[in-house]
């Protein structure tokens, strides 16, 4: 999607296809991702809250994040299965030659995945039967699995970011594979730390955001409260760790990708005393016209010193280096994160200051606002990251050892396109779905909780768990978070 | 010797996928015959309470399948997906098309709905398997070469396009058979007679297009029909074939009992018979296991990797099948969610 204009002159057809399939469906799929990762991990937060105070509340809270999870899982689920098929239906040539050196993380990926898979239907349709106790402490691994799965993929990823644990023979085909090296690859750690805790802040805001608009909407009730605070402290805590991380990040990238780190601020020469650019366009010519120029700062941030010397995009021949335009998204995506997460850290900071002076919740309409952009937002940083570390890593799919057109599938470049236009729609009606299906949840909870529907007679109101005779079996069709009983079928 | 080692762990692999995902993509097959909204409500109902729990957990093996093709076999698994393209495109998008259509079901209310979601859900249940299956059938065929660009000739001949039949066929018989024992579970008598008619059929299918694949893998594909008639691969032929007969015989049974074992016998040990005879090749006479096997240090820790996630999975998954075929699991309802909390909301 994003990298649609950047073809290179004399790339094949079917690059252009290829890359747009690839960012679209990429795109798509890390919007869930967060919700993957983290919403798990916030849901046990509230559920074991629940049921340490008794809280039915935070239990209702509980159950009903559950049953988002599993429709978001499920999309994944699907949206992450199309991406393997896709690397070989579209880089057949990167998994020809690497898929034995980096795929072993895919491996770790797959069967953390399938871990989670099975907690997940476990913890779901455990709600009911199960008894509290083994209920909660069966859900507990779910986010250690989700923790394993990104393991694998961020393994993978970074290694396309610094590839090592092989050394090249006559032909130019790994051999000698070292697969402890091809894991822990070093941009591994601070790639993997920094998607983490981006997950779990995401998530968070995300999950708060929703009952921060209901608050703007004067539902100011314990359930919304509890569904706002929860999410909301453990994104606010993370907020400013990820603001280290971040910084560490950059500085890794600095000194191990350096063309890609000149991409990202977009510096032409290699030089002392580089000034920063807040956006900005680069021109094949090295100028740079709009932006905000601050005088020495790029060194400042990359090494702590005027001094710093930064490499710039012209130490590598052209063909070896993201183009202007390339460069240019790059910096803005770079930019619009870093951006994003200091509005984070100072919405986090301004909850933190009322918390430890008032002991309670901000009362302003303002803070609500803010809270519930906040979700969107870190969407949004999320995706810029994304684009910020794969536009940057242009033109190579493996840094530095083949470029995204050797990769690319021998497929014409019509059926990529027709291809690619049939998933954009199946990926709009499955998005579009999931959206409707999750605003419809929402309605009929409201139209629960206003007292609309009828109360089941004890013992259910008593005891969220244990057998359910009172429940005609007539009730439960056809799982899922709420089905309707089979009378609503005409 | 690990790569050996490592092709059979593909197979086991593609056999799990065929079996537990096949048994859902046999739902959705049976879920698209059922009828009409109102004809075919008590079988869809019992279709989607039957897979809810499950279904997501069957179909991440086809993850596991990907993953072991490109780390192990990277060769093998670019010139599939360089051969096989449009199969295995179609494929990957009714596999989206399928599990969106199943999850947006479940929570959707009205009728126009629930038929939109159910009917993407149903043909995307007959597509992926007949495409998957096709591929399978270019591979068994020896059409998948470093030469083969993609083409329909690579998918669109005897073998691939019987494969493919079989594939559904298989999937039908085993969707049937867990149906009917799940109805005789969830005590719908009616059902259960209802699903063994139709895994009858189902088998009757699978057994005249098994015959026509051997008459046309003759001359279709030489390497796998020796391997299929002789030795090791014979065996598991004779296995599927036993399966088969006693598939049938315990579905006429009143009990029913161990239907479900012999149906998964009966696909198993087909797939098992296949990989067999194509030995010593991942790509009958073209591309031996050795070729196409990725550096030993990667074969290794793929077989480490797999080891550890069966210590883990192994008892994750019976502990799931167990606890769903004991009946602890149970979908939250509407009737869960608005039970308590409700009181004090303003």
């Amino acid at each position: 999607m994003h990298t649609a204009a950047l073809v290179l002159a004399d790339a094949p057809a079917q690059l252009l296809p290829a890359r747009s399939m690839m960012a679209f469906t990429l795109a798509s799929h890390i919007i869930l991702v967060p919700l993957g990762v983290a919403l798990p991990l916030i849901t046990l937060i509230m559920h074991g809250y629940g049921l340490r105070r008794g809280d039915p509340t935070a239990l209702l809270l509980a159950r009903r994040w559950s049953a988002v999870m599993a429709v978001q899982f499920a999309i994944g689920v699907v949206t992450g299965t199309v991406l393997s098929f896709e690397f070989g239906l579209l880089w057949p040539g990167m998994m020809g030659r690497w898929g034995d050196v980096f795929g072993i993380g895919f491996g770790v990926e797959a069967w953390a995945f399938f871990l989670e898979a099975v907690l997940i239907a476990i913890y779901l349709y455990g709600w009911r039967r199960l008894p509290a106790r083994t209920h909660f402490l069966l859900g507990l691994p779910l986010p250690a699995a989700a923790l394993l799965g990104a393991f694998g993929i961020l393994a993978a990823n970074s290694w396309m970011n610094t590839p090592r644990g092989f050394t090249l023979d006559q032909a130019g085909n790994p051999v000698d594979v070292d697969i402890w090296k091809a894991v822990f690859t070093p941009m591994f750690g601070p790639q993997y730390w920094h998607f983490v805790v981006a997950m779990l802040v995401t998530a968070g805001y995300v999950t708060a955001g929703v009952y921060a608009v209901g608050m703007l909407r004067g539902r100011r009730d314990r359930y919304h409260r509890l569904g706002f605070t929860v999410p909301f402290t453990l994104a606010a805590v993370f907020t400013p760790v990820q603001f280290m991380l971040g910084d560490s990040i950059a500085r890794q990238v600095f000194q191990k990708q350096p063309v890609k780190f000149a991409a990202m601020e977009i510096v032409w020469k290699t030089d002392t005393h580089v000034p920063e650019y807040l956006f900005g366009r680069l021109h094949p010519d090295g100028s740079i016209s709009g932006g905000i120029r601050i005088p020495q700062l790029d060194s400042v941030l990359a090494g702590f010193h005027t001094d710093t010397e930064v490499t710039g995009l012209t130490s590598v021949p052209a063909g070896d280096r993201p183009t202007p335009t390339q460069a240019t998204i790059a910096h803005w995506t770079f930019d619009i994160m870093v951006g994003i997460g200091s509005g984070l850290a100072l919405l986090a900071l301004w909850y933190a200051l009322i918390w430890l002076r008032r002991r309670r919740l901000p009362r302003t309409p303002w803070f609500y606002r803010c809270a519930a952009v906040a979700g969107v937002a870190s969407v949004a940083a999320v995706e810029c990251g994304w684009i910020t570390t794969e536009v940057g890593r242009q033109p190579w799919i493996v840094y530095q050892n083949m470029r995204v057109a050797e990769a690319v599938t021998s497929t014409r470049a019509g059926s990529l396109w027709t291809t690619f236009a049939l998933v954009v729609v199946v990926y709009v009606f499955v998005f579009g779905s999931f959206l409707a299906v999750l605003l419809r949840m929402r309605t009929r909870w409201r139209l629960d909780d206003a007292g609309g529907g009828p109360r089941p007679p004890a013992p259910e109101t008593d005891t969220p768990y244990g057998p359910r005779s009172t429940v005609p079996a007539d009730a439960t069709p056809a799982g899922g978070g709420s089905a309707p009983p089979t009378g609503s079928r005409p | 010797m690990i790569a050996d080692v490592m092709a059979v762990v593909l197979l086991l692999a593609i056999a799990a996928y065929a079996c537990a995902g096949g048994t859902d993509y046999g739902a959705g097959f049976w879920d698209l015959t059922a009828g009409g909204a109102e004809r075919g409500r008590r079988p869809r109902r019992l279709i989607d309470h039957a897979m809810a729990p499950v279904w997501e957990v069957n179909n991440v093996w086809l993850i596991f399948v990907l993953v072991i093709m490109w780390t192990g076999f990277p060769v093998f698994f670019q010139r599939v997906f360089t051969a096989m393209w449009l199969p295995l495109a179609l494929a990957a998008v009714g596999t989206v098309l399928r599990g969106a259509g199943f999850a947006l079901r479940k929570p959707a209310r009205r009728l126009a709905g629930r038929r939109l979601y159910g009917a993407v859900f149903a043909v995307a249940s007959l597509l992926t398997p007949f495409f998957l299956g096709a591929a399978a059938g270019g591979v068994a065929s020896g059409r998948v070469t470093a030469a083969t660009r993609a083409s329909t000739d690579a998918w669109a001949n005897p073998t691939s396009v019987l494969f493919g039949l079989l594939a559904v066929a298989a999937t039908a018989s085993l969707g049937a058979v867990f149906l009917s024992a799940d109805a005789r579970r969830f005590a719908e008598p009616q059902l259960d007679g209802y699903f063994r008619r139709r895994a009858l059929g189902a088998l009757a299918a699978v057994a005249v297009l098994a015959v026509i694949t051997l008459f046309v893998t003759h001359g279709d594909a030489p390497h796998t029909w020796h391997g299929l008639t002789h030795g090791a691969g014979l065996v598991f032929v004779v296995v599927s074939a036993l399966a088969t007969a006693a598939t049938v015989w315990l579905l006429t049974r009143p009990s029913g009992a161990w239907s479900r074992v012999a149906a998964v016998g009966v696909v198993a040990s087909a797939v098992i018979a296949w990989g067999l005879a194509q030995r010593p090749y991942l790509v009958p006479t073209s591309l031996t296991v050795a070729e196409g096997a990725g550096a030993d240090t990667s074969l290794r820790w793929l077989g480490i990797v797999t080891l550890v996630a069966l210590v883990l999975v192994v008892p994750a998954v019976a502990f799931l099948y167990w606890l769903d075929t004991h009946g602890e699991l149970e979908s939250l309802t509407d009737a869960d969610l608005r039970r308590s909390g409700a009181g004090d909301q303003g």
